[in-house]
């Protein structure tokens, strides 16, 4: 495997008494567009500012792109590119302006940052608001226009903080096909916090769910989708024709199926639930058995479920909050 | 996608070039601003009125022979007044705090609150450098300012009355407009302090201008109140004693600001001041009154230019210190 761009180790931040990130580890890797997933106040920014080495952590480090966050963020800052949740710009200038102060803060010359300016607001669609003053623009037009900022310093990492809050369904759209194809056309590693699941699901490679201050799993979206599966277990629906009359003669034999756990027959249908997927075991056996199926429902562990076991469940209460732990330390 | 490639002679990696990009926004941001503007016409307004009443009592200023000071044009037209309006330097006094805490008030927490700070501290540049530049911006634009006043004002004598301008004059003159550039600076600093304690740009504003009020208003009263309960009847004390005790009033006047800078203008533009506090009789015997010469009015003021300097470097040490410390997030 290729070195890490960005490696936390330990990574922990604490206010008084608060811990706000507590011993994050976490590595992503050059290319990749990864997703730090939490709900409101799980430590992301705190993260961030720390890997950009705008805070200090309380302990651990935070290497990124080679360089020591805390000790050298110069060096860090000149290659990673950052657009923070709360992102704003000088009212009184235009967005050219806005742009080409911070591509010469970034050492580019007069002449040439006027240039490149004019070619990143092309690429993030902004050419026609380009004189407009950036006192007028919409969210939507000033995450755009923080985008242009963050790809002027041509990073190698982008850290985008909740790029997608407040804008409108159909501009996330656009906005995060826009990140995907940059990504892929600069080979640029891609760091995205949020808390919307629904919307960098499917733009992220990799995810990273972060409650309360610790990274609780991370991987694919689809590995979060199979170790849910295994801690719960897949639930199949049937229905049946006509009333169930004598259920003892496939009762026997449905929880002779693997992975067996619980089945429930109530009037037309029947609950089954098991380890791994066996919807199709038990359709057969039914349908051998004379049964006439007339609906079969699986029930999947999507986005949804991923975001209820880790999010709701482990910020309501506390029972929950050890539960998510002890699924964690268990599929770890 | 265009895809600009950077070649080597489009980057610019000199160390003092983030610090110069810095100060030039900061500089078009203060131009540009409607704040600024105000400021300037109030400043060349009152230069304007009382350069035109100084002009009007010129004639008598320079031909009063009992006046040692009467050769000196271009310094009677800085100080000469006929009491309708107060001259330049005085208003001076009452104008610098509000130039320097209206630039300077929400240098840090506008910043904060539009969102950019983060922005701009996610960029590859020190964190001081954001400091200097909002601190050094305000006073080239101010210093500019005063500068043309003064220029103008000299040029404008040379066309009226044709008198030649005489070396000390122009030392005195621009001593004068470096010291109110000091004293600008020293508000400023105040006021980016404030900037960064205070989230409200409101509060901070009103904090600066609560301490301008304190020094030009209140601390002299205050002074006197204190000093009164311990002052003896001054028909019961020996000249000595009551000297001392004058002396001890003006140093604690000395404290404001204002005072220091009152003390040091006036004595730059009137050479024939020879002693900030009160004189004997006995020391006058034999002096003869004559001006002083540059040099030794500006060994007067050193003092007083030493405590506005260094007045305003506490404030911006002090500014500096809780800036570096900050956590920058919004």
């Amino acid at each position: 495997m290729k070195d890490p761009i960005i490696q936390l180790t330990g990574l922990t931040k604490s206010y008084g008494k608060v811990t706000a990130v507590d011993k994050l580890d976490l590595q992503i890797y050059p290319g990749e567009i990864f997703g730090l997933l939490g709900p409101n106040g799980a430590g992301k920014t705190t993260s961030i500012l720390m890997m950009l080495g705008l805070t200090e952590p309380t302990a651990g480090t935070a290497y990124v792109c080679g360089h020591n966050a805390t000790r050298n963020p110069i060096a860090v800052k000149r290659k990673v590119g950052y657009l923070p949740d709360n992102v704003g710009f000088y009212p009184e200038m235009t967005a050219l302006e806005n742009l080409c102060f911070i591509a010469e803060l970034n050492g580019l010359t007069k002449s040439y940052a006027q240039a490149c300016a004019k070619d990143m607001l092309h690429v993030v669609g902004l050419e026609q608001e380009m004189h407009k003053k950036t006192g007028a623009f919409s969210r939507g037009m000033k995450q755009r226009l923080g985008l242009a900022e963050v790809l002027i310093k041509t990073p190698e990492v982008a850290i985008l903080d909740e790029p997608t809050l407040g804008i409108d369904p159909k501009g996330v759209d656009e906005f995060l096909e826009l990140i995907k194809r940059l990504s892929k056309e600069h080979n640029l590693t891609v760091l995205l916090s949020s808390h919307h699941l629904h919307q960098v699901q499917r733009v992220c490679d990799r995810v990273g769910i972060f409650v309360g201050g610790k990274l609780l799993v991370e991987g694919s979206i689809e590995h979060l989708a199979h170790n849910l599966q295994q801690q719960e277990g897949v639930t199949t629906a049937i229905t049946l024709e006509d009333p169930l009359g004598d259920t003892a003669r496939f009762e026997e034999a449905l929880k002779a199926l693997p992975g067996f756990r619980k089945l429930t027959v109530t009037g037309y249908s029947i609950e089954l639930q098991t380890d791994a997927d066996v919807t199709a075991a038990a359709v057969r056996l039914l349908v051998n058995s004379g049964a006439n199926v007339v609906a079969v429902s699986r029930n999947d562990y999507k986005l949804d479920d991923i975001y209820n076991t880790y999010f709701e469940n482990s910020i309501t209460t506390n029972t929950a909050h050890e539960k998510s732990n002890g699924f964690f330390k268990r599929y770890q | 996608m265009k895809n600009p490639t950077v070649s080597s002679k489009d980057i610019n990696s000199h160390p003092a070039a983030a610090m110069q990009v810095l100060v030039s926004k900061e500089i078009a941001a203060h131009i540009r601003s409607w704040r600024f503007n105000i400021l300037i016409l109030l400043i060349v307004l009152t230069f304007g009125a009382s350069l035109y009443v100084s002009s009007m009592g010129l004639k008598d200023a320079v031909s009063n022979m009992r006046d040692p000071d009467q050769s000196f044009l271009y310094l009677k037209l800085l100080t000469t007044t006929d009491n309708s309006i107060p001259p330049f330097h005085v208003f001076l006094n009452f104008l610098a705090p509000l130039l320097g805490i209206a630039l300077g008030f929400d240098a840090i927490n506008a910043e904060y609150n539009n969102g950019t700070l983060t922005r701009l501290m996610a960029q590859p540049i020190y964190r001081d450098n954001l400091l200097f530049a909002k601190f050094l911006a305000p006073l080239i634009v101010v210093g500019t300012l005063f500068i043309a006043l003064v220029l103008l004002m000299i040029g404008g004598g040379l066309l009226g009355t044709g008198v030649r301008i005489e070396p000390q004059e122009l030392l005195r003159i621009f001593g004068f407009t470096l010291i109110s550039v000091l004293y600008v600076a020293f508000w400023l600093s105040l006021a980016i302090l404030l900037s960064i304690r205070f989230r409200q740009p409101a509060t901070s504003a009103l904090t600066a201008i609560g301490i301008w009020l304190f020094f030009t208003v209140f601390f002299p009263i205050l002074v006197n109140l204190a000093i009164r309960p311990f002052l003896p009847n001054p028909n019961y004390i020996s000249e000595q004693e009551y000297l001392a005790y004058n002396e001890l009033i003006l140093n604690l006047l000395r404290l404001s600001p204002s005072q220091l800078y009152t003390d040091a203008t006036t004595t730059l533009l009137m050479p024939s001041v020879r002693s900030l506090g009160p004189i004997a009789m006995e020391q006058m015997v034999g002096a003869i009154p004559s001006p002083l010469s540059f040099r030794e009015s500006f060994l007067m003021v050193w003092p007083q230019v030493s405590g506005l300097t260094a007045a305003m470097m506490i404030c911006f040490a002090w500014s500096y210190y809780i800036f570096m410390r900050r956590e920058i997030r919004s």
